[in-house]
């Protein structure tokens, strides 16, 4: 019956033609059925094991690790004692609540002031806001070291000027890590406080001036409840990436905190101490995970705005317009300084800085000889292929996840969901600390193979922390592809893998590059996992530029660190250039949309 | 000849509790038929066309293409040519690139797909827009694109989801006007989703009309219309007026039931009405088929205006009979009705239909 057509068309009686295969309707085929309902297991299966084996089976295996010998004496510590882990959990949330503040208030003036005033140099200053941020943690912390500790060019520099004895105002210590914090963290604050402000329908607060209430009333009743909840949020996203910075603490020497007393007891070969604090950092950046998830979740007010952008005042008094002025060529000196001082002292001999301000002989033998030695271009091979190797890991497995979670109906998407989360929410150095738990002995996702001391070690600890960004933007630039897109070619006779390969993958295809470059670039600069779990074949940059650090070639030290801050800016311009790319970064950078 | 077939299809969503979102459906569609799921958004169309396109399988039931069982065959063994709501072009090709899509599947060769695109895009009135991007259209156009994407292929059944419910009012009538042309013209099998009754009374040959995953009744519109199943399909094609008559004598095709007035009248009922004489009837009159005059004339309703609206052709309104709102529709009213006029209502008694509840 099939074949005789059923309607009086030429369906099943092609004109002539070379290629006369009709469509075959007749037999129905076993085999993968996008629309069965075992289809979504078949396809979740594998990531789920794959989260399991690498994201949350290590994170057990540590906590194993952890209460393996006298257990429980390890966790009373943090409790009662008097010792080093009760001051390092002390220090480590005194840090991250300071932080928050410190962030808050530079976060908020800046937005602001940029999204309310119109002054010269504003666009400018929005334009190089991030670039602090922007920068690999190593390098932006080494570069504020340059800057403003003891030894740095700006303490130098006004002790110079003033002819004082000792450097002027220098951060070093906890103040030392504040300061890096505040450079690096605020883009939270500023950017949810400028998207709140942005967002903002401007009739609200005209309504309130409109009803007599005076400017000071209008923030009090009006603006603050308003950004109340892109302020909870910035204030969680904080507290959390304080708490799991490492790189700091490293540099400034401030040894009590939760991260350096997991580097320090792992280097000391006390493995269990290590996993309890490892643990008890785990189990804090998952609770402010779950806090922020539900705070997000029950977030209640959006402002109905119908698009009227809100106004900018222009700043008429000339006092205010010279003060603005100033404050913009300061704000973009401070802004642009790290970058230029990491871009300065990669020229400088090395060795040759010891007391002036600005290191004192340029020379170009740096970048000479991290492509020409080859010991030391190895680092940048390393990075190169390890930091290759995990992101095709993380595209194939976070679009498939990203699919599987936005498109498929299966039992226990949250819990697919949750697990990519927990990759994101884990520190660094926690992650490194679970790999080493967990794959110091073989075990079956490691075929059972020691992998710690060989080079998979590496590729797999960024995978594991840069999927959640692969996964992020996949996820965003899903949302944005109408599912009807991928029926109509599956009713036009593609089988699944054509209609997923052609239409969706296809279209996702700008955010899913932009997610993998994103995470291209972290794992070339990536040092907090790699400083834990390297080996001498296996070293990345970074761990050379700290090296390099340690035995005062800070002039090759930095130019690695212009290597990364170039490789940054070319993957910025390019992500910015590809459709929707530049807003799959964002996505890709904050947990919930 | 019968072209798709389904039989006591029933379709649960998992989280959808207990519900049915298609409950115990039995259609035949013949083959090159136009035929209409009409019924009130929510009411399951789209459930069940998407079971046809095999987007979802029937929780218990069958699927039939001819003789076969198609019920659980994925989507792409089909070949059924799909129209959907929100046209679901691929914006990363150009017109000629979607409506070749289905074709590279196929593994037509070159010069015949470029032939058959040609002849699709022409039969849309689109020839020569081949090399348009998807953005670059109007709504109207990408409407036609979605039609042509699904017709070149050959479809042995169209399957069109509101189709046309992104389109202004005035295309909605010329659109229509076309895809029923170019349905017949191919003589494909159309089984099209509306929730818009004149546009199913328009174009189908036969309409199903649906209420809560249910199928009301099956029929040609001139026998929905004027023979409705039940009060709904009464109220929801047109408008109509479902009285509730005391049962007087009941016979196997007429009922006679009492008037408000006290007098009596015999109406046509379906065989199965399962009446006695006691009970009460439901009797559907539609507005048109109510008359106007004097409230003097013998043999006619008397009532109360309570509303009235002039819309040009015709006047709406509303006449309290016995306590009773009865719709009107009268093309000649007297200059100056008004509410509070007592009026007479003349019935069109031929054109009573009994109706279910
Ligand atoms: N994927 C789904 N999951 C759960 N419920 C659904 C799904 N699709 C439709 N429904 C429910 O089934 C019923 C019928 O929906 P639908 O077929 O889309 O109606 P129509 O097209 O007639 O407006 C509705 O109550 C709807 O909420
Ligand atoms: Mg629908």
């Amino acid at each position: 019956m099939s074949t005789i057509p059923a309607a009086p068309s030429a369906a099943t009686v092609p004109p002539v033609t070379q290629d006369p295969v009709p469509p075959k309707v007749d037999r129905p085929r076993r085999g993968l059925n996008a629309n069965s309902p075992w289809f979504p297991y078949l396809l979740v299966f594998p990531l789920a094991l794959i989260l399991f084996g690498y994201v949350v089976q290590p994170m057990f295996a540590t906590f194993a690790e952890s209460v393996g010998v006298d257990g429980v004496a390890n966790y009373t510590e943090f409790v009662t004692g008097s010792g080093v882990a009760r001051s390092a959990l002390l220090t480590s949330l005194m840090i991250s609540a300071a932080s928050v503040l410190l962030c808050g208030i530079v976060g908020v003036a800046m937005a602001f002031l940029l999204k309310r005033f119109s002054f010269p140099g504003r666009r400018l200053i929005e334009a190089i806001i991030l670039v602090p941020a922007a920068l690999p943690p190593l390098i932006g912390a080494i570069s504020f070291q340059l800057l403003y500790s003891e030894t740095g060019i700006l303490p130098r520099g006004l002790q110079q000027l003033l002819g004082t004895e000792n450097p002027v105002l220098p951060f070093t210590g906890i103040a030392g890590v504040l300061v890096v914090h505040t450079f690096t963290m605020y883009p939270f604050f500023y950017l949810a406080a400028s998207a709140a402000l942005v967002g903002m329908d401007p009739s609200v607060e005209e309504a309130a001036y409109n009803l007599g209430a005076s400017r000071v009333r209008v923030w009090r009743t009006v603006l603050l409840p308003m950004l109340t909840p892109a302020l909870v949020s910035a204030s969680l996203l904080v507290f959390m990436t304080s708490l799991a910075s490492y790189t700091a603490p490293l540099l400034f020497g401030v040894d009590r905190t939760m991260t350096m007393q997991i580097y320090i007891n792992r280097t000391n070969g006390d493995l269990p101490m290590a996993s309890t604090y490892a643990s008890v950092l785990a189990v804090s950046s998952v609770l402010f995970l779950l806090g922020m998830r539900w705070y997000e979740g029950r977030r209640s007010y959006r402002s109905q705005s119908k698009g009227v952008a809100s106004h900018r005042r222009e700043i008429t008094n000339p006092l205010g317009k010279w003060l603005a002025l100033v404050a913009s060529v300061l704000a973009t000196m401070v802004l642009l300084a790290p970058v230029a001082t990491i871009a300065l002292v990669a020229f400088s001999r090395d060795g040759s800085w010891t007391t002036e301000v600005i290191p004192s002989e340029y020379t170009m033998q740096n970048f000479v000889t991290i492509f020409s030695d080859p010991g030391a271009y190895r680092p940048i091979l390393n990075s190169l292929q390890m930091s290759l190797l995990a992101t095709v890991g993380c595209v194939v497995v976070g679009v498939l996840i990203a699919y599987a979670v936005r498109r498929l109906d299966f039992r226990g998407r949250g819990l697919l969901d949750v697990a990519v989360m927990l990759a994101w929410a884990l520190p660094g150095t926690v992650v490194a600390i679970n790999l080493i738990s967990a794959f110091s002995t073989g075990n079956a996702f490691s075929f059972g193979q020691v992998l710690i001391g060989t080079f998979w070690i590496m590729p797999l600890a960024y995978f594991v922390r840069f999927l959640p960004l692969v996964f992020r933007s996949s996820s965003a630039t899903l949302a944005q592809i109408d599912p009807s897109l991928e029926e109509a070619a599956r009713n036009l006779g593609a089988p699944w893998w054509r209609a997923f390969g052609t239409v969706t993958l296809r279209l996702m295809l700008p955010g899913v590059l932009a997610g993998a470059l994103l995470a291209f670039v972290n794992g070339v600069g990536e040092f907090v996992a790699s400083v834990l779990i390297y080996t001498s074949e296996t070293a990345p940059i970074s761990v050379e530029i700290n090296n390099r650090m340690y035995s005062f070639e800070v002039g090759t030290a930095a130019a690695y660190g212009m290597l990364q801050v170039v490789l940054i800016f070319l993957v910025m311009v390019f992500s910015g250039r590809l459709q929707n790319g530049g807003r799959a970064t964002r996505e890709a950078a904050k947990w919930t949309a | 000849m019968i072209d798709v077939t389904l039989e006591s299809v029933s379709k649960r969503f998992a989280r959808a509790g207990d519900t049915a979102a298609v409950d115990d459906v039995d259609i035949s569609i013949a083959a090159g038929e136009f035929f209409t799921l009409l019924g009130p958004s929510g009411c399951g169309k789209t459930t069940t066309l998407r079971m046809v396109a095999g987007f979802y399988f029937p929780t218990s039931g069958r699927i039939r293409f001819g003789t076969e069982d198609v019920t659980h065959r994925p989507p792409n063994k089909r070949d059924t040519g799909m129209v959907f709501q929100n046209y679901a072009l691929f914006p990363h090709m150009s017109v000629a690139q979607n409506v070749a899509y289905g074709l590279k599947i196929r593994k037509v060769g070159r010069a015949e797909s470029a032939r058959r695109i040609e002849e699709a895009l022409g039969q849309v009135h689109l020839a020569g827009y081949g090399d348009r991007r998807i953005d670059q259209l109007s709504g109207g156009q990408q409407q036609r694109v979605a039609l042509a994407r699904a017709l070149v292929i050959r479809p042995r059944t169209l399957l069109l989801d509101e189709p046309l419910s992104n389109l202004d009012a005035k295309l909605r009538e010329e659109t229509r006007v076309e895809i029923r042309r170019i349905q017949q013209e191919a003589g494909t099998t159309a089984i099209y989703v509306t929730h818009d009754q004149s546009e199913a009374m328009a174009m189908s040959d036969r309409i199903a009309v649906m209420e809560s995953g249910r199928v009301r009744q099956i029929g040609a519109p001139q026998e929905i219309y004027h023979r409705p199943a039940t009060a709904f399909v009464a109220r929801f094609i047109g408008r109509s007026n479902v009285l509730s008559l005391p049962v007087v004598t009941a016979a196997a095709e007429t009922v006679t039931v009492g008037l408000p007035d006290g007098s009596e009248t015999a109406v046509a009922a379906p065989t199965d009405h399962g009446l006695r004489a006691g009970d009460t009837a439901l009797v559907s009159v539609r507005p048109e088929h109510l008359g106007l005059t004097s409230a003097t004339e013998a043999g006619a309703l008397t009532g109360r205006v309570t509303e009235v609206e002039f819309t040009g052709m015709a006047t709406n309104l509303v006449v309290e009979v016995a306590g009773e709102p009865v719709q009107v529709a009268a093309i000649d009213v007297p200059d100056g009705i008004a509410v509070g006029d007592q009026v007479g209502l003349r019935l069109n008694r031929d054109r009573m239909w009994v109706v279910r509840p």
